[in-house]
């Protein structure tokens, strides 16, 4: 068997495959961190500001999405995704980058049709799924 | 001139590579091959406001060099040929504007520098230009941004993804004998071998690499042998080794003679992923690097393969497949020709 008899299918064995134990052992331990750091900034907003429980995650999310765009603007958040993988994307701080990173792309389009018009072109699939989602939880669970 | 097998030009009455030039951006200047290129820019903006513009700046620069080093004015120039990455061939478009030359406009993704090269070779030989210059360009932020994501959008890429080069490359082709001789030219045909993933470029492309090499030993009777050195233009770690093999199973080992000039432009220790891709990055190493070392006598033989995977967004969203081509253009030390096996 030869590559050209089948190179779909025989080019495989050329291509490294990715590496998915350490991936989901840097997701999980990425992913749990930035976790972990979110319930203790809502556990410090209900306990400092004695902030309702609501409002301390909403707090909590805000900081952390303010985090993850700050590291965007400053070009780190990339090489922290390209470590962490699905442990940096999954959460808010992935939308608040995948926002961000495509506003700051197309600032030089101009304010309305680049970083406006732009803006959700990398997130907007999630914002609208996410939208379904939680609208389709909230029958189930209103 | 004259057309030897099917798809071979073979350029037996001299034309001749006057000058080339490159201007690369920060990363490609701290490669190993940094020492080779005219322009090096620290920054990726290259003193520009965007990306796109800096981009057209590489080129620009690249051409002007070219053109200083051969004493020619932009004016003595009969033709430009020049291709890019970017949508509707926009930096090649802007910079043909600022100069008074006929323009022709390539696309050949990343095969775009021999395209550009062979097709400016064939029009001096053919007596309808004294002089043509081939450019083209790319740029690591405008690729990504129109093929890839936000440059800054958090996205875990595989090993075998790579990364586009940033720089331009311009040569002068004409008939005054100069260093280099282009001595023949296989154009490649469009070959799909049905990999649909984009971020696996190397293996899309290897394919056409295989082909257009495979058929360029056919129509000249020629061999591995016969060259100092086969260079691919950005097959990377992935698509190199696939090209060996391919070529391995049709009877030819170019092991001793081969290099990609992905594997090249960058060490391994820079953060490439599989290795450097882009219309630049064969253009920065043959007209910065090979060219060099061909003048000083490293080699007298080269059989360059700029590789293009004819990527489109709307086409890859569509789940089709990727189509590759590869054009060669073989280039001589002058004075010190091999005989090419005809």
């Amino acid at each position: 068997m030869g590559l050209k008899s089948d190179y779909v299918r025989e080019v495989k064995a050329f291509q490294p495959s990715p590496p998915y134990a350490a991936n989901a052992v840097k997701a999980f331990l990425v992913g749990g961190t930035l976790c972990a750091l979110a319930q203790w900034l809502a556990d410090w907003y209900g306990g400092t500001f004695a902030a309702p429980p609501l409002e301390a995650h909403l707090w909590a999310s805000m900081m952390m999405a303010g985090l993850a765009i700050v590291l965007t603007a400053v070009g780190k958040y990339d090489d922290f995704s390209q470590f962490a993988g699905a442990g940096a994307t999954m959460l808010i701080t992935g939308l608040a980058n995948a926002i961000a990173s495509a506003a700051i792309e197309h600032r030089s389009e101009g304010w309305t049709a680049g970083v406006a018009g732009q803006m959700l072109k990398a997130g907007g699939a999630a914002v609208i799924y996410g939208l379904i989602a939680a609208y389709v939880l909230g029958l189930v669970w209103p | 001139m004259k057309r030897v097998g099917k798809q071979t030009w073979v350029f037996d009455d001299g034309v001749y590579i006057q000058a080339a030039a490159a201007a690369v951006g920060p990363l490609e200047a701290d490669g190993p091959l940094g020492s080779y290129f005219d322009v090096c820019h620290r920054d990726l903006y290259c003193g520009e406001a965007t990306w796109e513009l800096a981009e057209r700046r590489l080129m620009r620069e690249a051409v002007d060099c070219c053109l200083q080093k051969a004493g020619v004015s932009a004016e003595e120039v009969d033709l430009f040929l020049a291709g890019d990455l970017l949508n509707q061939n926009a930096t090649s478009n802007y910079v043909a504007r600022e100069l008074p030359i006929p323009f022709l406009c390539l696309f050949g993704a990343c095969s775009t520098s021999m395209q550009t090269l062979a097709a400016a070779a064939a029009l001096v030989a053919g007596g309808l230009a004294d002089r043509a210059l081939a450019a083209t360009s790319s740029h690591n932020a405008t690729a990504e941004r129109q093929f890839r994501y936000p440059t800054e959008l958090g996205v875990q890429k595989p090993k075998t993804a790579t990364f586009t080069v940033t720089g331009a490359g311009a040569a002068l082709v004409g008939r005054a004998p100069g260093r280099w001789r282009v001595r023949a030219a296989t154009i490649g045909k469009v070959v799909d071998a049905g990999l649909k993933n984009p971020l696996d470029m190397g293996a899309a492309m290897a394919p056409a690499a295989a082909d257009t090499i495979e058929q360029h030993f056919r129509d000249l009777g020629a061999s591995p042998g016969d060259y100092d050195l086969i260079v691919t233009g950005d097959l990377s770690r992935v698509g190199s080794v696939i090209v060996r093999e391919l070529l391995a199973e049709s009877g030819y080992d170019v092991t001793d003679v081969y290099n990609d000039c992905g594997l090249m432009i960058y060490r391994p220790d820079q953060k490439v992923f599989a290795g450097g891709s882009g219309c630049a990055c064969s253009a920065v190493v043959t007209y910065g690097y090979l060219l060099q070392e061909l003048a000083r006598g490293t080699f007298r033989r080269l059989f360059v393969v700029a590789t293009g995977a004819l990527l489109s967004q709307t086409m890859v969203q569509q789940k089709q497949s990727i189509p590759a081509i590869a054009h060669g253009v073989v280039i001589e030390a002058a004075g010190r020709e091999p005989d090419l096996p005809l």
